[in-house]
């Protein structure tokens, strides 16, 4: 067996997030789909956790309801023990298609969320400032998103909720549209910016390789209805080598875990 | 992408099609010999007499400022009255579900009447003279406006309503800072038709009860069986017409710069 142990429930410090009994239904008409089914999870401060999972496995429901944007059927979702009712500051989500403002400069992007504070222009200058260095874009700042890469855009949607001060990063499979040198940069950047800054971050992926590299932990959900599986700790050292036998050995685990319960899917 | 061609060669290859359609006209009616459609050049004079006069010395001798600046006033009454109650409106329909309910099924149903069939009820109840001519514009340029500044709305990216939302923006500013903005392309594209509408219903609405107003002058022409003064008047029109959206169009670019997609 490999790095991989189960998650050892040790943690006497207040979670930063804590989902317990997690039910989640969509109505449509006169059908009802179960996306989640009994969801439980703890996350601690600082930690970085991977919820991997085929399509259809509710890991951006579960994102989206830790965001705000969508409640729970049943169950409780706290962050440090107050309950989530809507969309906040600390919780910042990266989509995928980015979603920044067209209109808006790189600078004015960035500071929108400090701006809705009403703080004075030399602090948002400060503010955009500081993070655009932070992402690389310092000579992108008068550029509109249309002129931007893909990678680039990511950059300015992970400055703008860095600059709005989130304690906990949400991000939907952030670079899943992008090319492979593209995505291995933001990998690396991402980690270094986690490491700066020791932000909580949850990251939705359906590729291992990508959780691995990653993640201090890996939750592998699977589908109907979406449920958490498995939730591995990877004892891996950081900085990971992606080559090493250790890492393509966790990846293997991992994999396995994920395709098992396909495989029993389509036996069924 | 093919480079563009010099500058000269885009501006002969504009006209040419204009002059090609006047030499034709001007064949035409020679080979006819028809006595109700004049000659270009006749409605040439007749242009140079309408603004500065010297030729024929009539009663629309040296008028034609008279006339453009009287059309152009209300033009841009009903105009302006339009964009001030149809962008609101139409913010507010495509935002709130409650107030879609309520006004959007009565708007749906008048719309299909030609504003044109207005003028009767119109001449009620603003009376005969300009007001009549200013509702039918404003009548015009309504429902362009409305329904693109709906549209608008209606298809801003849900993302960017959460995305807003996370990074807190919420009530009347979120309509100032992402819904206005984020439908800014559709509503300037409702406020270039309802433009055009505008100039096409003021000659409408100056056909009956005012005495002046390009409208009026081609109306004019028209009992006074003067062809070349109802050229003229379609001719100061369509200048009028062209001249002001250009300026709609750079206002246009200069407000899409973010958006290389919707610049014209």
């Amino acid at each position: 067996m490999s790095d991989i142990t189960k998650t050892p429930d040790l943690n006497r410090t207040l979670p930063v997030l804590s989902v317990s009994h997690l039910e989640k239904t969509y109505r449509m008409g006169e059908r009802t789909t179960q996306a989640l089914h009994d969801v439980n999870l703890s996350v601690n401060k600082g930690e970085f956790v991977c919820l991997i999972g085929a399509s259809g496995c509710g890991k951006s429901t579960l994102l989206r309801i830790l965001a705000g944007f969508e409640t729970a059927s049943s169950g409780t979702v706290n962050m440090y023990g107050m309950p989530i009712t809507g969309p906040g500051p600390e919780r910042g989500m990266v989509f995928q298609d980015f979603a920044l403002f067209p209109w808006l400069t790189v600078r004015d992007n960035i500071a929108f969320g400090p701006h809705q504070r009403s703080l004075p222009k030399a602090k948002l200058d400060e503010l955009a400032g500081y993070y655009m260095d932070m992402v690389g874009l310092t000579k992108f700042a008068d550029f509109y998103p249309g002129q931007l890469s893909g990678g680039m855009k990511q950059r300015v949607a992970i400055a703008r909720v860095l600059a709005n001060d989130c304690e906990v990063l949400l991000m939907d499979e952030p670079f899943g549209a992008l090319d492979a040198l593209t995505r291995e940069k933001l990998q690396q950047d991402l980690l270094e910016i986690w490491e700066r800054t020791r932000l909580t971050i949850i990251f939705v992926t359906h590729a291992v390789e990508e959780a691995v590299l990653l993640s201090d932990r890996v939750v592998v959900m699977t589908a109907g209805p979406g449920r958490i599986e498995e939730d591995v700790t990877l004892t891996l050292a950081r900085p990971r080598n992606i080559v090493s036998i250790e890492f393509n050995q966790t990846r293997a685990d991992i994999t396995r875990m994920l395709s098992s319960h396909v495989y029993m899917k389509a036996a069924a | 992408m093919k480079a563009a061609s010099p500058r000269w060669q885009q501006v002969l290859t504009a006209v040419a099609l204009p002059l090609i359609l006047i030499a034709g006209w001007h064949v035409g009616v020679r080979i006819t010999g028809t006595r109700l459609i004049p000659v270009p050049w006749d409605v040439g004079l007749m242009l140079y007499d309408f603004a500065f006069g010297g030729i024929y010395d009539d009663a629309y001798s040296k008028s034609l400022h008279i006339h453009l600046w009287k059309s152009f006033t209300r033009v841009y009454a009903g105009f302006f009255a339009a964009a001030l109650v149809g962008i609101p409106l139409g913010l507010l329909i495509g935002r709130i579900k409650a107030i879609r309910e309520f006004v959007d099924p009565t708007l749906q149903l008048l719309r299909p009447v030609p504003v044109t069939a207005w003028l009767p009820l119109s001449m009620i109840f603003f009376g005969i003279g300009p007001n009549a001519a200013i509702f039918l514009v404003f009548l015009g340029a309504f429902y362009p406006i409305v329904f693109n500044t709906t549209f608008g709305v209606r298809s801003v990216d849900a993302r960017l309503f959460e995305a807003a939302a996370m990074l807190g923006c919420k009530g009347p500013s979120l309509f100032r800072q992402v819904v206005l903005p984020a439908s800014l392309p559709s509503i300037l594209n409702g406020l270039r038709l309802g433009h055009g509408f505008a100039w096409i219903l003021i000659v409408v609405g100056e056909m009956t009860g005012v005495q002046q107003g390009l409208g009026a002058t081609i109306m004019d022409g028209r009992m006074l069986s003067r062809s070349e003064l109802v050229i003229a008047g379609m001719l100061v029109i369509g200048v009028a017409g062209f001249a002001t959206d250009r300026v709609l169009v750079m206002l246009n670019n200069r407000l899409l710069q973010w958006s290389p997609q919707h610049r014209v």
